[in-house]
């Protein structure tokens, strides 16, 4: 399987990499594993692929304000990282529910937040969504203004939270739910900056243009993601709870990352977010505010469980999302609330 | 960028001329260490190393299989990991050290694992098998606590024969469980 020529180019350093990808058309590309699929799929066709897999952007290292994880550090490493499994257990367990070991030695963690979609209408091989064209499956993502054929049609992997009728896909990754429960950051350099953002304000959602997974402009390259020492408090209660319709190498129907502070007997501090419920990870606003200050008993849990589907809007086959996530919400913290 | 590597790149019609700088052409020249052996072989940039294993270097022990990442038939080791060949970019992989079915073991003296697979009856149609030997080879390196931890480990690994208790029991034996 191939997809259309493309040139290659081995970026020296990250001003060259930015450099490089600046004229119209260029990828950057780190594992590539999500790249390749697209490309053989028909799916994204870049002119030059920039490689910045060699860039010295792997490091794993503590700094003043937490850990910085480099961008191009593969998913296998972060997960067996010592420290990293020691005070930011969701981290390491989201990555090891992610994907196959192959996959995991390959994918970065910069790819891993922009991997794009796994809804079977976006990655249908070699299916065109050219409206022109015999067959033809209709989907904005990869044809803006062609439709999107899970509205109306195999919607059952779609979202339930933050959807347009324009798109109704999920974001896929399980890495991304618990960095966005544990606040966070993505680190970003232009050729003008660097900056950095919270990953919640990462991905967008899809409204009239969901062409645009992120708020990334073309150039843009995410160059680490920072996790805040303050994280490392829910080191002790934390759960990444992931529902597949198989035991491995599956995409979530629903995750839950998970994570308390209890201190005296009370909930000082509770971060939860959901995948495969929403076109980015989705932070549960409401039930960790009905967490807060309450003791962490059944009742409470229950009660914070109730408030996680609020606002939810189902599709024709996707309603058993919304209870779904429900009894996952409650299991997690059920999971993390008990007696050390 | 290291001055001392020189890239050979196309030239069209002229065919090869060697240039300093880095290529952004359709072919380019790459040594890789396979199986032991230094390898200098002139790929296209967008081969994948499962394309110029196979077609390039004419070793088709390693198997196509769904060619996007998902069975694990393409499975060779890259630098000590484990990976799908099928989605890594050869260009990417210049200069490393691949081990492939053809670097294990002879056919007079066996890798473990394949004494193994043969023992315990581990394949059957055998399509899926030189990518799960080299997948089996870096689970045990990592000593897998139980069959379990096997299991999981290996579920990048698909056998459409249905092999899979077998496989599973001949990596656990050499792993002494």
């Amino acid at each position: 399987m191939r997809g259309p020529e493309f040139t290659y180019a081995r970026a020296v350093d990250v001003d060259n990499a930015v450099a490089l990808v600046q004229r119209p058309g260029c990828a950057f590309m780190a594992g590539g594993t999500d790249l390749l699929q697209l490309w053989k799929a028909g799916r994204t066709s870049p002119v030059e692929v920039v490689d910045i897999s060699h860039l010295n952007l792997d490091q794993i290292k503590q700094s003043s304000a937490g850990w910085r994880i480099g961008t191009t550090a593969r998913l296998s490493d972060v997960a067996a990282h010592a420290d990293i499994a020691r005070w930011f257990p969701l981290v390491s367990e989201s990555i090891l529910a992610t994907a196959s070991g192959q996959i995991r030695n390959m994918a970065t963690i910069g790819g891993n937040l922009l991997q794009r979609t796994r809804c079977p209408y976006f990655r249908s091989i070699g299916v065109s969504s050219d409206p022109e064209s015999p067959g033809a499956i209709s989907c904005n993502k990869h044809l803006p203004g062609s439709g999107c054929a899970a509205v109306h049609g195999d919607n059952r992997a779609a979202a339930v939270f933050g959807a347009s009728n324009r798109c109704v896909a999920t974001h896929p990754s399980d890495l991304a739910v618990s960095l966005v429960a544990l606040e966070a950051q993505v680190e970003v350099h232009s050729s003008d900056a660097t900056r950095r953002l919270p990953l919640r304000e990462l991905h967008r959602l899809p409204g009239e243009t969901p062409e645009h997974d992120t708020i990334l402009s073309p150039g843009d390259l995410i160059t680490g993601v920072l996790l805040p020492d303050d994280a490392r408090r829910f080191a002790a209660r934390s759960t990444y709870l992931k529902v597949r319709d198989r035991a491995s190498f599956e995409f979530a129907v629903i995750s839950v990352s998970a994570a308390l502070d209890i201190t005296d007997g009370v909930i000082v501090g509770a971060r939860l977010a959901a995948g495969g419920v929403a076109p980015m990870p989705w932070r549960l606003d409401a039930v960790e505010a009905a967490l807060v200050g309450r003791r962490p008993v059944e009742e409470t849990f229950r009660g914070a469980a109730a408030r996680s589907v609020d606002g939810a809007e189902p599709l024709s086959h996707n309603a058993f999302k919304i209870e779904l996530l429900r009894r996952s919400v409650l299991r997690a913290l059920t999971t993390i609330g008990g007696q050390q | 960028m290291n001055p001392a590597v020189a890239w050979a790149v196309h030239g069209g019609q002229d065919g090869w001329v060697i240039a300093d700088s880095i290529p952004s052409r359709p072919c380019v020249a790459r040594m890789f260490t396979v199986n032991g052996r230094p390898t200098e072989v002139f790929v296209e940039a967008t081969s994948t190393l499962l394309e110029v294993l196979r077609t390039e270097l004419s070793m088709t022990g390693t198997k196509q299989g769904c060619d996007l990442g998902a069975c694990g038939a393409c499975t060779v080791i890259a630098d000590g990991r484990r990976i799908v060949s099928c989605l890594a970019l050869a260009a990417s992989y210049e200069r490393s050290d691949i081990t492939t079915i053809e670097g294990l073991g002879t056919l007079d003296c066996l890798h473990p694992l394949q004494d193994a697979f043969i023992r315990h009856d581990a394949l059957q149609c055998g399509y899926c098998t030189p990518g799960q030997i080299l997948s089996g080879v870096a689970v045990l390196a990592d000593n897998p606590a139980d069959r379990a931890a096997i299991r999981e480990a290996m579920s990048g690994n698909l056998c459409r024969c249905g092999a899979y208790p077998k496989i599973v029991a001949a990596i656990a034996e050499l792993a002494g469980l």
